[in-house]
């Protein structure tokens, strides 16, 4: 079981440590006028230890595909610290962004999309090795054949002269993560990589990308809005809203008991198959999510949330709480 | 008590030209459905769900290349109507489609309310006022607040246009509403939402639904009977409960397997192969090719086998004759 790689020596450095991250998005108007800013991730910190799995799931605009891109150095952060083993991100200049990017691999939401379509799978996985200096032609093809073994895309032959247009949509998903993998970086960050694929298509890629993180010993985060897959590919969950972590725990104490208002309604609303679904309402907070630009004071669920209370949650920002051992929830009501 | 019979199919078939020869989307499919009912339409994306729901509204595309069968929607026989009265009679006022992703196709420039109200103007010549004002009431069946009907497209979430594009389906009373995918792409609060308003309707004004989806744990929000589609064909007819707790095709019981659960820890089973294209379908069983329990017999084209009253399975393992050692 995968499960075995969860206890590990807590002296070891984190791989990964975030502190108080802040992506903004500038509004302008007219092009020049700045007019306010869209908090994709507002105030955001967490650690990730050496081959560890973790999921951040949450609803679409809860700034969990900004966080992903502000890991990959993609946005530059407004505020706060990314440090990955041991330097910080935004110390590093063009060469050492370069050179960080070889060590973080990306696997994307839509495979087609992330696939040049004019270029077969042997050049594909070549471009990343030509990039980061991989000169030798047949060092670079050991490396490519190796690696589409790996993803079970074999005999390898068979799919280097294939365009992705020629191959199915998980064999394409498949192709985006040898291209990931193809530098050995030492994270994972694989933002919805099941979403676009069939139902029965999903447990195998997600086995697929368990499965190379135990055996590689990566650190994979995953970037999620199916709360139901998490259990079997993640260790820990961190639960996102309006741009904040609000809850975070090993996943059977998230699942198995939720201890934030958020998650507490999100979990309600997933149904497993069952007949008698057919004839129950679920209960289901109103509203919707808030914006991000002018996110309400205090709790940022609060004007959706059942136990909100007044003067409290409307007015003060909620710190992480313990209510359960290394289980943190952003909630007034562990007060 | 059971509920008349509302729609009756039978051998319904939807074949599509292109370059590569001819795709058989729909390959005769046939179910029942009563008043009042929901059949969910399950399935993997290519097994031709929505062209069973193209099928069945005479929404087609150029290139269709053959299509036949016979649809019943009660005393009418759909399939004999020509295109101007089916058009006039039954589109919108008997059978209404919700296309997928359609929330993305509302009309960028025109209030949705007006939008909403435009079959009841179109089809029965009614004044804008009075269109309106049935709009408005199906918003609130919907659950959308009646502000929105002066609004624009833009101005509404995801989940408030597809509640409007459910409206606009609901505004002329049909008795029968077939849902695309209506919430694979909305968050899950949101989707529970939408569910929760289908439960409602479907008790408050008796329709009945066909709802077309990949996602088994939605699919049992909402369905009385559940259909599985494979390769074209309706593998596996039953209740809901039979099918969730004791399906009987082997592909059924590899997908309910394959379902990841919030509330249980056994660990999902992906289902090894693909399936077959359509353009040439393996002759005898189409899952045959990723079946463990295969067999000599599945290289003939399996029947429809009654299990119960309402339950149809199309698998040699259910014959009377394999059960009993024959074939």
């Amino acid at each position: 079981m995968a499960q075995a790689v969860f206890h590990r020596e807590p002296a070891e450095a984190p791989l990964l440590a975030v502190h108080d991250l802040h992506t903004w998005f500038e509004l302008r108007q007219w092009g020049f006028l700045r007019v306010g800013a869209v908090h994709a991730v507002d105030g955001v910190s967490f650690t990730l230890a050496r081959g560890e799995a973790v999921a951040f799931v949450g609803e679409s605009g809860c700034g969990k595909s900004s966080l992903a891109r502000t890991l990959l150095g993609l946005h530059r952060p407004t505020r706060g610290e990314v440090r990955f083993d041991g330097g910080s991100l935004g110390d590093l200049d063009a060469g050492g962004l370069k050179a960080y990017r070889a060590r973080v691999g990306y696997v994307q939401q839509d495979p087609y999309g992330a696939l040049p379509p004019f270029l077969d799978v042997g050049r594909i996985l070549a471009e990343p090795l030509i990039i980061h200096g991989v000169k030798a032609r047949a060092e670079r093809e050991r490396r490519i054949r190796a690696v589409l073994e790996e993803v079970r895309l074999s005999p390898a032959e068979e799919y280097l002269t294939k365009f992705p247009h020629m191959l199915s949509g998980g064999q394409q998903q498949r192709v985006v993560i040898a291209r990931a993998l193809i530098l050995a970086p030492a994270l994972l960050i694989a933002d919805e990589p099941v979403s676009m694929l069939d139902a029965s298509v999903r447990i195998e890629i997600l086995d697929l990308l368990r499965g190379i993180q135990a055996s590689r010993g990566l650190t994979l985060a995953f970037i999620t809005h199916d709360l139901s897959t998490v259990r079997h590919f993640a260790e820990r969950i961190f639960v996102m809203y309006a741009g904040r972590v609000v809850e975070s725990a090993a996943v059977d104490a998230l699942l198995d008991h939720p201890q934030h208002p958020y998650t507490q309604a999100l979990l309600a609303a997933i149904a497993d198959p069952d007949a008698a679904n057919a004839t129950r309402q679920r209960e289901v907070p109103g509203g919707e999510p808030p914006s991000l630009i002018h996110p309400p004071a205090g709790c940022r669920f609060h004007p959706r949330c059942p136990h909100a209370m007044a003067g409290l949650c409307d007015h003060d920002e909620p710190p992480d709480f313990e209510p359960r051992r290394r289980h943190l929830s952003a909630c007034w009501l562990h007060r | 008590m059971s509920e008349p019979t509302l729609l009756r199919v039978a051998d319904l078939a939807l074949h599509y030209r292109t370059r590569r020869g001819v795709v058989r989307a729909v390959d005769g499919v046939g179910f029942d459905l009563r008043r009042n009912e929901a059949l969910v339409v399950l399935g993997e994306s290519g097994c031709g769900k929505s062209s069973l729901a193209r099928a069945l509204m005479r929404v087609l595309p150029r290139n269709v290349q053959h299509t036949g069968g016979r649809v019943m929607l009660g005393e009418t026989e759909v399939t004999a109507l020509p295109d101007e009265r089916f058009r006039r009679e039954v589109q919108w006022s008997r059978m209404a489609l919700v296309m997928q992703a359609s929330m993305n196709a509302l009309n960028p420039v025109v209030r949705v309310g007006e939008q909403v109200a435009e079959p009841l103007r179109v089809l029965r010549g009614w004044s804008r006022r009075r269109a309106l004002e049935r709009a408005a009431e199906v918003f609130g069946l919907v659950g959308v607040s009646t502000d929105f009907l002066s609004r624009y497209p833009f101005e509404l979430s995801g989940g408030m246009r597809q509640r409007a594009v459910l409206a606009m389906a609901l505004v002329a009373e049909p008795e029968l509403v077939i849902l695309d995918e209506p919430t694979s792409a909305l968050d899950v609060l949101t989707q529970a939402g939408i569910m929760n308003a289908l439960k409602r309707i479907k008790r408050e004004q008796g329709t009945s639904f066909i709802l077309i989806t990949h996602d088994v744990a939605t699919s049992s929000e909402l369905a009385d009977r559940v259909a599985l589609m494979y390769a074209g064909q309706f593998v596996e007819v039953a209740d809901a409960d039979a099918f969730f707790s004791r399906p009987a095709h082997p592909y059924s019981r590899m997908l309910m397997a394959s379902v990841p659960r919030l509330r249980q820890r056994s660990r999902p089973e992906a289902i090894p192969g693909q399936p077959p294209n359509l353009f040439d379908p393996p002759s005898g069983c189409r899952f045959a090719a990723r079946c463990p329990h295969r067999f000599a017999r599945c290289a003939h084209d399996p029947e429809a086998i009654r299990l119960g009253e309402r339950h149809r399975v199309r698998c040699w393992l259910h014959d009377e004759s394999t059960r009993r050692g024959g074939a």
